[in-house]
């Protein structure tokens, strides 16, 4: 090939773009899911009466926005090559950081900044207003701080994210104990709880205000993941540490800024998910870390790292809790659900290596004159 | 090249523990020059190129960059000051687009007020990758997937990525390993565009005749000091590798006459569709079959499909006159059939264990009872091979990883030489071998092939085909186009072959004129 210093022509520059572009289309495993997503839905919709009624719906919205949001925070460090197992602990912690403050019961006695307030015509012991935003502020900030050490544990102590993450977990968990003495935090300020549990009315339908927290926080974190220079070099990372490194890209400032991100997402998880349920409980969210991790992969984030995207989470999460909540209404005991979930991860990456199969072969040759030549036998 | 030279190295040494690495060395790199750095592994270039690269610190010595002095703190230092490295091993993610990885770490910014969130201006990106690309005579969509684009164009990508950080100095390690012929002479063709742009080229390889064709001056290094430097147009072979070794070679390549005696393994009509299509050949007893081939020929893919690891579509195998079903790595292993492969490291070796470790996994059930391993005796057998093979190391207790690349391929040939093989398959054995390890492999071949073991050998490097094969097989793009013998085969004929179907027939044509 001595004719390598030509130009592209124009159509094979369009050749080689529209090979990009359907090959970009075909790649995100986001399509396939969310086809899989709709079906349910369609499937549910039309299986049984009460799947697609408002109520519904809302509920399902409700419950899957703190998995997802701390699904996001999941899918930076999984895209990294890590892997956070902290985050269920990390949420029960901040939800409980969240709640000390605004809460009137603390260790099964009156806290001592209980107040009495009027709400609805009766009278309710809580904690005080003032410590409303400080609340809802301590929640992310307490995740934030476990995040970041997670990220120093695994960049600068050089230690495997499975085991950094693994006794954050524990840690996590114990000073959940330790701090409640096993007793959950009650009566919560009105206010605080509002944020979990009031509607905003869009287009006619009542939204949950944690679903559009979680939908802004969607967004955003997509934008910083794909449009801006730490997203693309959390890519590079995950796709190729020693390349990433010696392009000059700082590695351990990365990772930190993955983990930090899994422990903020984490807390603010966790905060809305202690608004929406009303009480901390140091026991909350047990397994949640398994099911941010599922979202990730449902979602077609790629497990050895360098692959993924916030949307394909958003699906996975999206997914799961369909699934539960058909489950739930087609009569099945609730006994089986973790089965079901278990089964749905196998089949989600059994899909993927199939499509990565599929698409690396078949496909290139068929839009390929040359394939197709060397295929007809020259 | 009366100017100043544009990067100077003065009496650079580094120690590792129990090493010494560098001794005093001197190097100079001109504007517009391509150097060629040599040395058998282990003589000392790495650590230099890694000291320049920033990724080492140097023990003492001075490096000028246009006079003025440097030093290089880490990668991302080295690269600022305007020296780009490219990688043995490349440095891209294959899940990002190619202007992402030209641009990785140093990705284009929106201004004005976006600036503060550091969103990457991906058009003006894509733009200037494209400009790169061009620079380097590449046929790519900045916006395509690294991952799906050939070898040789990630090749290009990588060294886009080097004129991306505006680059004074480029360093390449060994940058045509991975590259078939074809490939190599596009590369050449950019590197000379470089050159002529007034850059200098810093070029690492064990292949000769690229020096020879690509390099301006020839610096030898030798046990971490310059033992010579040579114009490349006053050089000649003999006198680089007496450099190189210390010592005169009378020929690189040992063969002796070997008896052939009759087909071990026969193999007729091997297809995967798309691959390899209808392969057949023999080799017999005793004899060394080489296999030619621009990369991508399927020569690798037609191996692996013998060994059982890759599926076949359609063919037949036959070892010793009976036709056997191979199915995977295991069945060949119990007909005698063994692979060296290709990449040592990661699919001949466990390299963080043991040489005995790994010699003994193939043939685990030999030394155990119920189960039960009898390390004494894997240890004694193991040991008869360590010796006989020559391999370099304190203890057969030593981690795989701290032995060199010849001494390594040693421990994977003596691994399966346990197995008492019928046929031994070598895939570019001596790849990244250093010289004095190359003669001792091929020497070891041809003990091989006299205790009646029937060898194939793979391997781009035309020399080491010509001189080891008693016959030789030429493939080019999954088909065979040639079966050579020893006396007709000529590099020009071989490449011919891998080449194109057609040239051949024009030169045995021409053949029959002058006949």
């Amino acid at each position: 090939m001595s004719d390598v210093a030509e130009p592209l022509t124009r159509r094979e520059a369009f050749g080689k773009a529209s090979r990009a572009w359907w090959r970009g289309i075909a790649s995100g495993q986001e399509l396939g899911v969310f086809i899989v997503l709709v079906a349910m839905v369609l499937f549910l919709s039309w299986k049984t009466d009460t799947f697609a009624t408002q109520q519904n719906i809302r509920n399902i919205w409700l419950s899957f926005s703190w998995i997802a949001i701390a699904a996001f925070g999941q899918t930076f460090v999984i895209i990294t090559g890590g892997i956070d197992l902290s985050t269920g602990s990390t949420m029960a912690l901040a939800g409980l950081a969240a709640a000390y403050l605004i809460s009137g019961n603390i260790e099964g006695q009156p806290s001592p900044w209980m107040v009495e307030k009027i709400v609805g015509g009766r009278t309710q012991q809580m904690g005080p207003d003032e410590y409303v935003p400080i609340a809802l502020l301590a929640g992310p900030l307490m995740g934030l701080l476990i995040g970041t050490i997670n990220g120093v544990l695994v960049a600068w102590a050089n230690l495997p994210a499975f085991i950094a993450t693994l006794g954050m977990m524990s840690i996590a968990r114990g000073v959940c104990y330790g701090w409640s003495g096993g007793w959950p935090f009650q009566k919560l300020n009105n206010g605080f709880l509002e944020v979990g549990q009031s509607d905003v009315t869009l287009l006619g339908l009542d939204v949950p205000l944690p679903f559009i927290i979680m939908i802004i926080i969607a967004v955003l974190m997509s934008i910083f993941l794909m449009q801006t220079v730490w997203g693309y070099r959390i890519y590079a990372l995950g796709g190729n540490e020693q390349a990433a490194q010696l392009s000059g890209i700082n590695t351990k400032r990365i990772k930190l800024i993955a983990f930090m991100a899994s422990g903020l997402m984490a807390g603010i998880g966790g905060t809305l998910m202690t608004a929406r349920l009303g009480v901390a409980a140091p026991t909350a969210a047990q397994g949640y870390e398994l099911d941010a991790i599922a979202a990730v992969f449902i979602g077609g984030t790629s497990v050895s790292g360098g692959k993924g995207t916030i949307i394909g989470t958003l699906i996975g999460a999206a997914i799961m809790q369909v699934l539960r909540s058909g489950l739930n209404l087609l009569g099945y005991d609730p006994y089986w659900q973790p089965a079901a979930i278990g089964l749905t991860i196998i089949l989600a990456i059994m899909f993927d290596r199939l499509r990565v199969r599929f698409q690396n072969r078949p496909i290139r040759s068929v839009f390929n004159a040359e394939g197709l030549r060397s295929r007809l036998g020259r | 090249m009366e100017q100043q030279p544009v990067l100077r190295v003065e009496g650079v040494s580094k120690t590792f523990p129990g090493v010494r690495a560098l001794n005093n060395v001197d190097f100079e790199v001109y504007r517009g020059e391509v150097v060629a750095l040599l040395g058998e592994n282990g003589a000392g270039k790495s650590t230099l190129m890694k000291i320049l690269a920033g990724a080492y610190q140097k023990d003492s010595g001075t490096i000028y960059l246009n006079g003025k002095e440097i030093r290089p703190r880490n990668t991302a230092h080295s690269q600022e000051l305007g020296i780009a490295t490219i990688y043995q091993e490349f440095t891209l993610t294959l899940n990002q687009t190619a202007a992402a990885n030209i641009f990785m770490s140093r990705e284009p910014r929106y201004g004005g007020l976006l600036k503060p969130f550091n969103l990457v201006n991906r058009r003006k990106m894509e733009r200037d990758a494209a400009e790169l690309l061009k620079r380097v005579r590449a046929r790519i969509n900045p916006a395509s997937l690294v991952g799906d684009l050939s070898v040789a164009e990630r090749q290009q990508v990588e060294i886009a990525k080097a004129l991306a950080i505006d680059a004074q100095v480029i360093i390449m390690d060994e940058p045509t390993s991975a590259l078939g012929a074809d490939e190599t002479k596009s590369l050449f063709e950019i590197i000379r565009d470089l050159r002529a742009r007034g850059l200098a080229i810093i070029f690492i390889t064990h292949r000769l005749e690229e020096v020879f064709e690509i390099s301006d001056r020839i610096i030898v290094l030798r046990d971490g000091e310059r033992v010579g430097t040579l114009r490349t147009a006053e050089a000649n072979v003999e006198q680089i590798i007496r450099l190189m070794v210390g010592r005169d070679i009378e020929d690189i390549f040992l063969k002796e006459e070997v008896p052939i005696g009759e087909p071990v393994l026969a193999v007729q009509g091997l297809t995967r569709r798309g691959v390899v299509e209808n392969v057949t050949f023999d080799v017999r007893r005793g004899e060394i079959l080489g296999f030619a081939g621009l990369v991508g020929a399927g020569r690798t893919e037609t191996m692996r499909m013998i060994f059982g690891a890759d599926p076949k579509d359609d063919g037949y195998i036959w070892l010793d006159g009976q036709e056997v079903e191979i199915n995977s790595p295991q069945d060949a292993v119990e007909h005698g059939i063994g692979l060296v492969p290709e990449d040592r490291t990661n699919q001949g070796l466990v390299l963080e264990n043991s040489v005995l470790f790994n010699m003994i996994v193939p043939t685990l059930e030999r030394f155990a009872k119920m189960g039960w391993l009898k390390r004494r005796l894997a240890r004694r057998s193991a040991t008869v091979y360590v010796d006989r093979l020559r391999v370099r190391t304190p203890s057969m207790e030593q981690t795989v990883k701290n032995l060199s690349g010849g001494n390594q391929q040693k421990v994977v040939l003596a691994k399966w030489l346990m197995n008492n093989p019928k046929v031994l398959i070598l895939d570019e054995p001596t790849r990244g071998i250093d010289v004095g390890a190359k003669a001792e492999i091929h020497q070891l071949m041809v003990e091989l092939a006299k205790q009646g073991i029937a060898i194939i050998m793979i391997s781009s490097e035309m020399p080491e085909v010509l001189a080891m094969s008693d016959r030789i097989v030429v493939m080019h793009e999954g088909h065979i186009t040639a079966i050579l013998n020893r006396e007709e085969a000529t590099q020009e004929r071989i490449m011919a072959y891998a080449c194109d179907q057609a040239l051949p027939q024009a030169i045995a044509a021409q053949q029959g004129q002058v006949a």
